[in-house]
């Protein structure tokens, strides 16, 4: 249940940007989310709907970008990525893997409709 | 329709605010740690232990966080003899950076040595908080099962420290400890794992070195 206070953030940095390029509305959200990261996505949609109600986000869609583990074998030097459970060297078998990546959860990009005279 | 690139993380706001309380902690020269564990899993009973062994050499301090007003905890840490401050999260299911501000000026910060901040017992939610602390020690224990790593690796990532407890239940449940470090070093390699029990304190003195070269060597 932590999605609530991740999504105040998510809601929060929105506002700011948006504001700093003078956003009339913000339509769109494109997030990264890592494998590794503990988000669930859907809650954050349901969330976001609710708490964005009387801001510039109102209505906004958000866009997750879900992106994979990224591994790499330490015996035979195999990187791979995975989607799932993380897992033993799918090139040798090998159980001394690392993790290299797969934590992302940043916000990408934001879509606006711009004020209609921008100030100088 | 105008796009523009932002590349911010979201927990930004949090992670600024944790830095406001690392630079306190810093300047009254307070080391401190986020305890992390599943419901359960012995960060009370470990803290107690903690205490018992280390103070009044070390100076410690105890912010327990709780998601209701129960002070069974606290009270068990000022009973023995620790300055003991309790958040009471409101349900909410982990600590973050502003309610361990609302905390810090209710201690005697430059009368202490180490804080150690109980967070709410939840692998989840938990690891996308910092709070401003020097280290993310986890306490998991045996009964939980070996399998925790791969389940919950957002939070093996972030950590500096795990203590595996209830060792003196190994004879009784299926625990293989050589599977659970293999998902630590995945996630986290050459991660301080120390084995113990709480109950019978085997263990205890590898733990306490660490926390102890911690606490001395300050804000690594």
């Amino acid at each position: 249940m932590h999605e609530l206070a991740v999504t105040q953030s998510l809601l929060d940095l929105a506002v700011r940007k948006g504001s700093e390029y003078h956003a009339r509305r913000i339509t769109d959200l494109n997030l990264v989310i890592g494998r590794l990261a503990s988000i669930v996505d859907d809650s954050i949609q349901f969330y976001f709907d609710n708490l964005s109600a009387g801001t510039i986000c109102e209505q906004a869609r958000l866009h997750f970008r879900r992106v994979p583990a990224r591994l790499k074998c330490q015996d035979c030097g195999q990187a791979y990525e995975l989607e799932a459970d993380l897992t033993d060297c799918p090139h040798c078998g090998g159980a001394n893997v690392r993790v290299t990546g797969g934590d992302e959860f940043y916000l990408e990009s934001i879509e606006f409709d711009q004020e209609e005279s921008v100030p100088a | 329709m105008t796009t523009v690139t932002v590349v911010e993380r979201i927990m930004s706001a949090n992670d600024r605010l944790a830095e406001q309380n690392r630079a306190r902690l810093d300047a009254a020269g307070v080391f401190a740690i986020n305890l992390l564990a599943s419901p359960g899993a012995g960060k009370t009973s470990l803290i107690l232990r903690t205490i018992s062994a280390l103070a009044p050499s070390l100076r410690i301090g105890v912010v327990e966080g709780d998601t209701a007003s129960v002070t069974i905890d606290a009270d068990k840490v000022s009973a023995a003899g620790s300055p003991a401050v309790q958040i009471n999260t409101g349900g909410e299911c982990h600590l973050d950076a502003v309610m361990l501000a609302g905390a810090l000026p209710q201690l005697p910060l430059p009368a202490l040595d180490l804080l150690i901040v109980e967070n709410v017992g939840n692998l989840v939610c938990t690891a996308a908080f910092q709070l401003g602390t020097h280290a993310n020690v986890l306490i998991a224990s045996i009964p939980e099962g070996d399998d925790k790593p791969y389940k919950y690796p957002a939070i093996y990532r972030g950590l500096d420290a795990v203590v595996l407890n209830k060792m003196d239940l190994k004879p009784y449940v299926d625990f293989d400890l050589a599977y659970f470090q293999r998902g630590v070093e995945m996630l986290n390699p050459g991660l301080a794992l120390f084995p113990v029990s709480c109950r019978n304190g085997e263990g205890m003195p590898a733990w306490l070195d660490w926390l102890q070269g911690r606490v001395k060597r300050g804000h690594a």
